[in-house]
């Protein structure tokens, strides 16, 4: 076991995934020569040289596309969007061209995108958004979204090794904020949900950075047995684990970092209207970062995102209903 | 950066390179009158309402297709759009598979999970187009860039329109193999409309001309002969596996028929037409050969027979089964890459089929 930060143990997997498979190829705007614009490939392209760690034009369709062509003929592409913004700049691509070539051709795209997502630190409506959504409504793409370091490592050795095109969600706000132990070498997370913390009145449910927020708003709220569970992966989507927690708590408040409109948790609510009715003990509750563009200004920003506040006071409203 | 535009020939029997042979030049004319005999079967089956959704062909534009594909080797891929069926039939994907693919049946190449042309064998070096055409410009230009990093002799083709120049993957696949050197080869099938927009309103400066200024060769050659298709195609590949960098061959030919059966192509005058109708590729490649004493009639019985037995064979397949009809989006086993393709060309002797 080593202490890694979050952005330690993104760049422990890419360097073990690396050595472990000459497939493997990271591919993205600036990652070689300077080592990325967050420094997650800082070193490598000494270790790895520059055809692995690979400097590609300024080109985000350019970077899903060839990683696409790369893939179908035996490669493992790992792509770095600058910022998770940028993927809409290669949208299509993802969308019609990864995501939909298996069903149609039996083809298998093994490709990994990270997206380094999520706001809190003035980024503005371009290097803040959460994404995730926008690829959970597109068949043919796995979502994960990891909170902790060990989660970061194993779910993208997940990734890497699936035969599928994998979206990585990797919060920003999570790369030097969160450390934690992560076993040495090479080991897969499942995408699988995980119980952050157990308990038994009321279930945060959650993923990436609003896990932490979850966590802090829930450690003390008037003695309740808080429980919080951590979703890591949104495609698949744990269906048995968020609907356990549901049966157990009976009370649910669901946390989105991403704008409410059809979120992830969107998602979630319904499967819990539509499956865990007869548990629930009081109305399905959101918390959300409302319909806006990610504003700049800091008092802006904290007034958009969801925060320990809004997260803890939604929670003893519901402990009261 | 060589630009030279080929004298459209007017027939005859002069062999436009010396790298074909009498068995190799029949081929190029065999995978022209199956594409077309195909094509005019899957029609009237549209019309008779077997074929779902809408129809696309490439009357006319045949020899684009086939005498590219004919210089590409078993380990080469290829993305393959909807005006190229003779590629199709030139890598191996047989008459009954293509028909029952128009007709969606489970014996299509995508067994009725993508319609018409959207196809592509990956048991045969192919990948499937999407209707977002430019989109294969970056697919071939990722595969062609794993062949270099692998130092491996392979190239990577594919096709696009003139449409598909105006869209920004046109310039990011065109780009990226000029920055990287790549081993791809792009075919510009220019057929002078884009649906109903002609050309002077997609473009200023003809296509042709951008090679140079992404650091590479651009070359237009006659589109309706297949002859010098190839020989353009096997230059280009030559260049492409020996390192020289990818090379984009404009291929100056006319869509014959609308964008879809429903276009009545009112836009396009009768002239212009009728001028293109004496370039006929397939007229052309059959006059070559009977001027050679080559029973081409006999040729054209055999191709009649083949597809009246394909069409027969996938008439009476069956339709896919609902119940599956949502597996498959994900793969659940290994990732296999794509497989090798058929070569024709007595250039590839060795692994030539017959």
């Amino acid at each position: 076991m080593a202490t890694l930060t979050y952005l330690q143990a993104i760049s422990a997997a890419l360097r073990d995934e690396l050595r472990a498979d000459e497939r493997v190829l990271l591919m993205g705007e600036d990652i070689g020569v300077f080592g990325g614009a967050f420094k997650v490939t800082d070193g490598f392209i000494d270790e790895f040289g520059p055809d692995r760690v690979m400097d590609t034009p300024l080109a985000e369709s350019g970077i899903i596309g060839t990683a696409i062509g790369a893939a179908v003929v035996g490669m493992r592409p790992v792509c770095e969007m600058q910022f998770a913004d940028f993927i809409s700049c290669g949208f299509d691509q993802l969308v019609n061209v990864a995501g939909k070539m298996h069903y149609r051709q039996g083809l298998a795209v093994p490709i990994t995108v990270r997206l380094p997502s999520g706001g809190g630190f003035s980024g503005g409506p371009f290097h803040s958004q959460n994404p995730e959504a926008w690829f959970m409504h597109s068949p043919g793409i796995k979502v994960v979204a990891p909170s902790t370091a060990e989660d970061a490592k194993g779910l993208l050795h997940a990734a890497v090794r699936d035969p599928n095109p994998v979206c990585f969600m990797e919060h920003k706000h999570l790369y030097r904020r969160i450390k934690g132990e992560v076993p040495e070498g090479v080991f897969e997370t499942p995408m699988k949900a995980r119980v952050a913390r157990r308990g038994e009145d009321l279930v945060v449910i959650a993923y990436g950075a609003m896990v932490h927020t979850a966590l802090e708003a829930t450690e003390d709220i008037d003695g309740a047995s808080i429980e919080v569970l951590d979703l890591r992966s949104l495609v698949p989507l744990d269906s048995d684990a968020i609907l356990d927690s549901v049966a157990r708590c009976s009370k649910v408040v669901i946390v989105d970092e991403a704008n409410q409109m059809c979120a992830a948790g969107a998602q979630v609510a319904a499967l819990i209207a539509e499956k865990g009715f007869e548990d629930l003990d009081g109305p399905v509750v959101r918390v959300a970062t409302p319909d806006v563009p990610i504003p700049f200004s800091p008092p802006l920003e904290q007034a958009v995102l969801p925060s320990v506040e809004r997260v803890k006071e939604a929670c003893r409203d519901l402990l009261a209903y | 950066m060589a630009t030279h535009m080929a004298e459209p020939a007017a027939g005859g029997t002069e062999a436009t390179t010396e790298h074909l042979t009498l068995e190799d030049r029949v081929w190029l004319l065999r995978a022209m009158l199956l594409m077309r005999g195909l094509e005019e079967r899957a029609m009237t089956l549209y019309r008779q309402g077997k074929v779902p959704g809408s129809f696309y062909d490439g009357y006319g534009q045949e020899a684009v297709s086939a005498g590219a594909a004919f210089a590409m080797a078993p380990e080469d891929r290829l993305c393959i759009l909807h005006r190229d069926l003779a590629a199709h039939i030139i890598r191996g994907v047989t008459p009954e598979r293509i028909l029952a693919q128009y007709m969606g049946r489970a014996a299509g190449i995508t067994a009725g999970r993508d319609g018409n042309v959207h196809f592509g064998d990956r048991n045969l070096g192919c990948v499937g187009m999407v209707s977002m055409l430019p989109d294969m410009m970056l697919i071939a230009t990722g595969m062609a860039m794993a062949f270099k990093l692998r130092g491996e002799p392979r190239c990577a083709l594919t096709w696009f329109g003139d449409g598909s120049t105006s869209r920004g993957d046109f310039h990011e696949a065109m780009n990226w193999a000029g920055v990287q050197k790549l081993p791809v080869v792009f075919v510009l099938e220019n057929n002078q409309y884009a649906y109903s927009t002609p050309l002077d309103k997609q473009f200023a400066v003809d296509p042709v001309e951008r090679a140079a200024a992404y650091g590479f060769a651009g070359v237009t050659v006659d589109g309706n002969d297949a002859e010098a298709m190839f020989e353009a195609t096997r230059e280009a590949r030559e260049r492409a596996v020996g390192g020289g960098g990818p090379t984009l061959i404009e291929a100056v030919t006319m869509r014959m028929h609308g964008h879809a059966a429903h276009d009545d192509m009112k836009y396009v005058p009768k002239e212009q037409v009728e001028e293109w109708r004496k370039r006929d590729p397939v007229d052309r490649q059959e006059k070559r050969l009977s001027d050679l004493g080559f029973d081409v009639e006999a040729l054209r019985a055999e191709v009649r027979a083949s597809i009246d037995a394909a069409a027969e064979t996938a008439l009476s397949g069956p339709m896919p089964d609902p119940a599956d009809v949502v597996e498959g989006v994900f793969c659940r086993g290994e990732a296999e890459p794509l497989g090798d393709g058929v070569a024709r060309w007595s250039g590839f002797a060795s692994k030539a089929v017959a």
